[in-house]
């Protein structure tokens, strides 16, 4: 299991959620952080592997690590970027 | 008198005979499925005034108005075009070039398809040809427009080049791509061309722009999907600017004029003949000749 070597401010685990619910949570989550706070977002393969990372980036975030938890699940760490 | 009338003249210009005698449907030209708002006012005044107050959307983004009454066609037109709307064709011509939102509103798009749908019509729309022939344009392989049903469809892809030096290894781009294309080698991406589909998938998730995209149009050729269905094919690489791809459609369509037997589709004469001339004339307009 790749460790995780990033700080983090947040954790939410999206793995029981179904599109489009899944980036509704984890929207939800980095709107609560401080603009430079980092969230770790847990998330399955997939559509939401596929399509979460892009989409934080186009709501402006500062993605900067994806980890794969060689489970199914892979994990997300992303910087809020305050627009 | 409407047992004198001639339909096939009329088809020309988008009235179709209905079951209902006398009655026909009139196509309207819509490009790349757009109209502004005080378009749409003036159909549905029309449609209220000279038929029976409802329009019938069809499968390639066109809209028809049912039970205009052929003695009043003259009038409608008019009544139309006062509002700045166009009718459509049917018959053996260029038909309404369809497009989707493309990348001026959807976030996935790759080439601004709304443009080049209004190019093409410019260039093509109501000429004459041995049968129907239909262009569609879409953004992206997500092919919401369905390119490949088309004579001719084009759909908007990205060339992609790697900038080691910005990439921070996060390995997004390798779980963005659906083709398995992409993997790491010692903290580098390594791509698999063979596998790349040129969906810029990469290009659009890269979080530090690592990735970089050079739009271009995929083109397929000899596509329907009516009585007979056919995926078009590709026959020439991506093509990287509109001057290329206009040499190229232009290609295609001559070859279906010289070609094609009166009333036969491209398909059927591409499996009459085979595809060997049409690759032989397009691959040469895409090399510039
Ligand atoms: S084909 Fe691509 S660009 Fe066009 S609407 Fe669909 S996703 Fe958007
Ligand atoms: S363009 Fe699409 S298919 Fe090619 S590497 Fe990028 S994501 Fe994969
Ligand atoms: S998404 Fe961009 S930064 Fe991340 S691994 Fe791929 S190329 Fe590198």
């Amino acid at each position: 299991m790749a460790e995780i070597d990033i700080k983090y401010d947040d954790f939410v685990d999206i793995t029981d959620k179904v599109c489009p619910l899944t980036f509704v949570k984890a929207k939800v989550a980095i709107d609560e952080l401080e603009d430079g706070e980092v969230l770790a977002v847990k998330m399955n393969d997939g559509e939401p592997v596929q399509n979460v990372p892009r989409s934080f980036k186009e709501d402006g975030h500062q993605i900067l690590k994806l980890y794969d938890n060689e489970d199914g699940t892979y994990t997300l760490l992303v910087r809020k970027v305050e627009e | 008198m409407a047992d004198t009338i001639n339909y096939a003249e009329l088809k020309k210009g988008g009235f179709m005979k209905q079951k209902q005698k006398g009655f026909g449907s009139l196509r309207l030209a819509v490009v790349g499925g757009n109209l502004t708002a005080s378009q749409i006012k003036t159909v549905s005044e029309v449609a209220e005034k000279y038929g029976k107050g409802y329009v019938h959307m069809t499968s390639r983004q066109g809209i028809e108005i049912p039970f205009i009454n052929v003695n009043q066609l003259a009038e409608v037109k008019a009544a139309l075009a006062a509002g700045g709307v166009k009718t459509g064709v049917c018959g053996p011509r260029v038909r309404t070039v369809t497009a989707c939102q493309g990348s001026e509103i959807c976030p996935s798009g790759c080439i601004d398809t709304y443009t080049l749908a209004k190019e093409l019509d410019e260039r093509y729309f109501g000429r004459e040809l041995p049968h129907k022939f239909k262009f569609g344009v879409t953004g992206c392989q997500n092919n919401c427009l369905k390119a490949e049903e088309n004579d001719v469809g084009i759909k908007g892809g990205m060339e992609i080049a790697y900038k080691e030096s910005a990439c921070i290894g996060c390995g997004v781009c390798i779980k963005a791509c659906r083709t398995d294309a992409l993997s790491i080698a010692d903290g580098k991406i390594v791509l698999d061309e063979s596998k790349c589909n040129n969906c810029a998938r990469c290009v659009k998730s890269c979080p530090t722009d690592a990735w970089e995209g050079t739009p271009g149009y995929i083109v397929s050729f000899g596509g329907t999907f009516g009585n007979f269905v056919y995926k078009g094919e590709e026959l020439v690489p991506i093509i990287k600017d509109k001057e290329t791809l206009f040499r190229v459609t232009d290609a295609a369509i001559e070859y279906f004029e010289e070609n094609a037997k009166p009333s036969e589709r491209f398909r059927k004469t591409l499996e009459r003949l085979g595809d060997e001339g049409l690759k032989k004339k397009v691959r040469a307009a895409y090399a510039g000749q």
